[in-house]
């Protein structure tokens, strides 16, 4: 039937993308291995912002923080006590669960404009804090803190940034088919029900404070994941690297990929990663502005973000290949 | 004791400036229900403005009026032509629109003005009238927006413009089945909150001095404080302006260092709105289901 | 009807795969020397040219205007430069990507005047690995002088810390028993200049120093901080904030009544943009370590290297502020970068660069201060190091005392 042939032909492009990420690695330079290896980790955090955001209705213009918080737990695990690169990874994600879930307790009282202002503050704070004295003997204050970068393991005859990449890839698989799961389930429904009714969903005897808490604190989760990866990835982290900028393109990111959309976050990860170096390549006069025209075109053409663009155009191409008279299946990504 | 007026004098000018900003952004936010991320940027572009004209020679307040009514029509093309195009997108794709708008005009302004820093004049009086504590100008930065905040009232409370541009927001459905003209409305509140803005960083420039980057740290205390005095309010925005700006002295001079000043001042704007989260002086809201 | 599925299914991922190899570069060929033709050297560079950080961006440019200079004029014993020069936004992990592309597929000879401390910390590493010079770091962090740990990398200005401590000697000398209230920018920059103080003072430095406060560049106005300070009852203030905030804290000072003994940081003591809006009554007296010519001082406005500035800023850069001594920063750098070209000659290896660079001996520099030459060896990796002091007497920079540092 027809919802059946589009699944099938979902999952089979899926496979081609991962099979494609997998061959990556050994046909790019390993400049470009690097630059997709960085769009993974964004994917990731992007991801987890999703959630948050797309699917919960609550938004955060300062998951920036929770990325900075996951880097430096990467960092001064590495730095300080040696702990192995992969072992920091589920580090980071434990300490920004908890972080996102301390966050999003009284978050539970703020709303819309006033939840972005306090997610913003959480985002501009987190140079500050980094920066200040009193921690300077863990974070390395305003100089940073330097990251070796790890070797393949068991003498693999791959190179570091080939390993990095497959590394982040595998984590960055699992992270996909956690959020896909827990958004199909049970807590998914309940969290996009609370996004679209919350009183609704309240009476329907969903508990919102829990889910709401919970949902920050995984978001958080898959931030601070990324950011101990991206940490690894670009080998040092400072407070310049986590300015209020990035919590921006992290938000930029997904409203250009597409808000509650799984692989609306590959292309706003592509888009924050690549269109920047683009821009650069337009105007050395005034870069920035090309980005906001760039930003610009992209919402005018694809207001609901490209996974929804990509969507209406899977749409015209399944309807004009069957005769059926049935309604165009709408693939839910 | 000095010292302590002082900062409290100096927060106080510093605060009149967040609520400058601050009743722009009510402005937009009373007519569209949106905050203007550019906000802070178009009022930048709009000084700039200003001063060419004032170095091309035009007199002061010759410039200023004209910068008022430039901005005016700057918005509401803004309007018409940019954010029309997202009206029916979900909201974080007009933020995303309004963050372009942000970097756009910030490096369209330092491309063609360049990025040091340009004095900007000052209408009111070089020597201080009113004690050591506040310059001239800085008290006629209170007054403006004590100014501007009497007018904005007025407008929204007693006139049926004003009236229609709060409907237009709160239900343009409705609004648009009463004979509300719903675009011209919103149009008319950019325009409006362009105009503001104009006034604000003509007002702050000669404070901080002119430069792209004016705008960014005030932007973050004017939203603040508008969101904590209550976004649907102006008095609450310059309550919450002059709140912003005594606070965050304080806090840096005698509590924390300025070492954490910014931490903790957005830690009590924050606190603030986990308690009233619809600002201090802002209404709260019942839904009906 | 499946197979046709399948069939397509495999057809796109081989034109996929196809795509990506096609993306991919060939392996790099290895040559002795990457970045030289017979033609061509290739430069590489980066800058902030967006985002908070975007003023500093005129040094790139100011140095892309003066290789065209020099390109148009027949270029370097036949070759032009290609001065390849990206943005990264003052982001390290931006510069850290743009770095690798320069190196990796620009296949730059070497990095020249790349700006910002953490933006460099981020790949001071990497660089050294791959044993690409990394000359004319465009910071005053004092760690890109550490020929032992670091061979391939060498900074440019006068840093921080040394010309702190010329301020130190100062105070030590002719104000034993100031009290001193600092200033300072809550980054690298600004705590560099704080511990340089803090060395050069010594053990009095703890009863010397009566007050520090900080700002960060989100602040709109520092007066708060100015008012703080003046409170502490100190009569000698150091100021160390980027020109904006210089202008203002100057103004304050003024305005407030307070009169200490007032000396700016070198990075913000350009007559034009911080002097001139503070108001140049209100700057009477301040004093600074000078090793740049100010273009609009006017006591420089006779010499040979000025009048080759301004001719050279007229034709080559129309956009960039005569007034902005960052500017003067770029020229200088790319000055170094094009004598350095010149003494290789035609040996154009990597290591004959860093030789060079390692062997400058007494060299004088247009638009560098008289006197103060660049010095370089195989153990001191610091270019600059010295400064001579100055007090503005309200139109110039007057310089007083003797060349001090090395």
């Amino acid at each position: 039937m027809h919802g059946m042939h589009a699944n099938r032909m979902r999952w089979m492009l899926v496979a081609i993308v991962v099979i494609a990420a997998c061959l990556l690695p050994f046909v790019l330079s390993s400049y470009r291995v690097f630059q997709f290896n960085l769009v993974l980790v964004y994917a990731i955090v992007l991801l987890g912002l999703n959630i948050l955001t797309g699917f919960n209705g609550q938004i955060s213009l300062g998951h920036g923080a929770f990325y900075a918080i996951g880097a430096y737990v990467a960092a001064v695990l590495m730095d300080q006590w040696g702990v192995p690169y992969w072992a920091t990874i589920p580090a980071a994600g434990i300490v920004c669960f908890v972080a996102g879930f301390l966050f999003g307790l009284p978050a539970l009282r703020l709303h819309g404009h006033y939840l972005a202002l306090a997610t913003f503050a959480l985002g501009i704070s987190m140079p500050q804090i980094l920066k200040y004295k009193g921690l300077e003997e863990w974070t390395g204050g305003v100089q940073g803190i330097v990251i070796l970068k790890p070797h393949a393991p068991f003498g693999l005859n791959i190179s570091q940034d080939q390993w990095l990449y497959l590394f982040t890839l595998i984590v960055a698989l699992l992270m996909f088919w956690l959020a896909w799961n827990l958004l199909r389930g049970r807590i998914g429904r309940a969290m996009v029900a609370i996004r679209d009714h919350p009183i609704a969903a309240e009476a329907m005897g969903i508990n919102v404070a829990a889910v709401k808490t919970l949902t920050f604190g995984v978001s958080a989760l898959y931030a601070g994941v990324g950011g101990a990866l991206g940490a690894i990835v670009v080998q040092f982290v400072a407070p310049d690297s986590f300015v209020a900028l990035v919590s921006i393109s992290f938000l930029i990111g997904i409203v250009i990929g597409g808000l509650a959309s799984i692989s609306g976050v590959i292309y706003g990860a592509l888009f924050i990663q690549f269109v920047p170096n683009i821009a650069d390549e337009i105007s050395k006069a005034a870069p920035w502005a090309v980005y906001g025209v760039f930003l610009l075109a992209f919402v005018f053409l694809a207001p609901k973000g490209v996974a929804g663009f990509v969507q209406i155009l899977w749409g015209k191409l399944l309807n004009s290949r069957t005769r059926d008279t049935k309604r165009s299946a709408t693939v839910q990504s | 004791m000095e010292a302590f007026l002082h900062q409290v004098f100096s927060g106080l000018a510093n605060g009149a400036i967040y609520a400058s900003l601050a009743l722009a952004l009510v402005m937009i936010y009373q007519s569209t229900h949106h905050i203007n991320f550019a906000q802070g940027e178009m009022a930048m572009f709009s000084t700039y403005l200003a001063w060419a004209m004032i170095n091309a020679g035009v007199p002061y307040w010759a410039a200023f009026g004209l910068t008022v009514v430039a901005s005016f029509f700057i918005g509401m093309i803004i309007e018409r032509v940019i954010v029309r195009r997202v009206a029916d997108a979900p909201v974080l794709t007009l933020v995303v629109v309004f963050i372009a708008l942000l970097v756009i005009l910030n490096s369209i302004t330092g491309w063609i003005f360049s990025y040091t820093i340009k004095v900007f004049p000052s209408p009111f009086p070089e020597q201080p009238l009113f004690g050591p504590y506040i310059s001239s100008h800085e008290a006629g930065v209170v007054g403006i927006t004590l100014f501007v905040l009497l007018l904005l009232f007025l407008f929204f409370r007693f006139t049926s413009l004003g009236l229609a541009m709060r409907a237009t927001a709160e239900n343009a459905v409705s609004s648009r089945l009463s004979g509300i003209r719903v675009g011209w409305m919103l149009a008319l509140g950019w325009g409006l909150a362009a105009a503001i803005g104009a006034i604000a960083g003509m007002m702050v420039a000669p404070i901080v001095y002119l430069d792209p980057n004016m705008m960014s740290g005030i932007l973050l205390y004017g939203i603040a404080a508008a969101l904590m005095g209550g976004i649907d309010n102006p008095f609450g925005a310059v309550v919450g302006g002059l709140i912003v700006g005594v606070l965050e002295n304080l806090m840096g001079a005698y509590v924390v260092g300025t070492e954490l000043k910014l931490t903790v001042a957005l830690l009590v704007i924050i606190g603030v709105l986990i308690f009233k989260p619809t600002g201090l002086f802002g209404r709260s809201f019942v839904t009906r289901v | 009807m499946l197979s046709k599925r399948v069939f397509r299914a495999i057809a796109v991922a081989a034109i996929v795969s196809g795509m990506i190899a096609g993306c991919g570069e060939q392996q790099q060929q290895k040559s002795a020397d990457p970045g030289v033709t017979d033609t061509e050297i290739k430069i590489g560079n980066t800058n902030p040219y967006s985002g908070p950080a975007s003023a500093y961006g005129t040094i790139g440019r100011a140095s892309a205007a003066y290789f065209k200079m020099i390109n148009e004029q027949g270029g370097i014993n036949g070759r032009t430069i290609n001065f390849v020069t990206l943005d990264d936004g003052y982001s390290p992990p931006k510069t850290v990507e743009q770095i690798r592309k320069l190196v990796e597929e620009e296949q730059v000879f070497f990095l020249a005047g790349t700006l910002g401390t953490p933006t460099n910390t981020a790949i001071h590493k990497y660089v050294n690995a791959k044993q690409v010079p990394h000359i004319f770091v465009n910071t005053g962090a004092a760690k890109w002088a550490d020929p032992e740990n670091f061979p391939w990398t060498m900074g440019f200005n006068l840093s921080y810390l040394n010309e702190a401590k010329i301020y130190a000697q100062y105070l030590l000398k002719n104000k034993p028993d100031a009290k001193i209230a600092i200033l300072y920018q809550n980054d690298d920059y600004g705590k560099d200049y704080v511990h340089g103080l803090k060395l050069g003072l010594g053990d009095k430095a703890d009863s010397m120093i009566v007050a520090e406060v900080s700002y960060e560049v989100t602040d709109p106005t520092i007066d708060s901080q100015i008012v703080s300070l003046q409170a502490s009852g100190a009569d000698t203030f150091f100021n160390v904030t980027t020109p904006k905030f210089a202008a203002q804290a100057i103004r304050k000072v003024y305005d407030i009544g307070w009169r200490p003994l007032h000396i700016l940081n070198n990075v913000s003591s350009s007559v034009g943009s911080v002097l001139k809006p503070a108001g140049l009554e209100k700057s009477l007296d301040i004093i600074t370590a000078v090793y740049l010519m100010d273009p609009i001082d006017p006591q420089w406005a006779d010499t040979q290297a000025v009048k080759d500035y301004k001719a050279w800023i007229e034709k080559y850069f129309p956009d960039g502020n005569i007034a902005d001594v960052f500017n003067v920063n770029g020229y200088v750098i790319a000055y170094g970068v094009a004598e350095i070209v010149r003494r290789c000659g035609d040996d154009l290896t990597r290591a004959n660069v860093m030789k060079q660079m390692a062997s400058i001996k007494d060299f004088e520099v247009p638009m560098m201060l008289p006197g103060v030459k660049w010095n370089t060896s195989a153990s001191d990796f610091s270019l600059i190091e010295s400064a001579q002091l100055a007090r503005f007497d309200g139109a110039e920079w007057k310089l007083f005392g003797e060349i001090v540092g090395n």
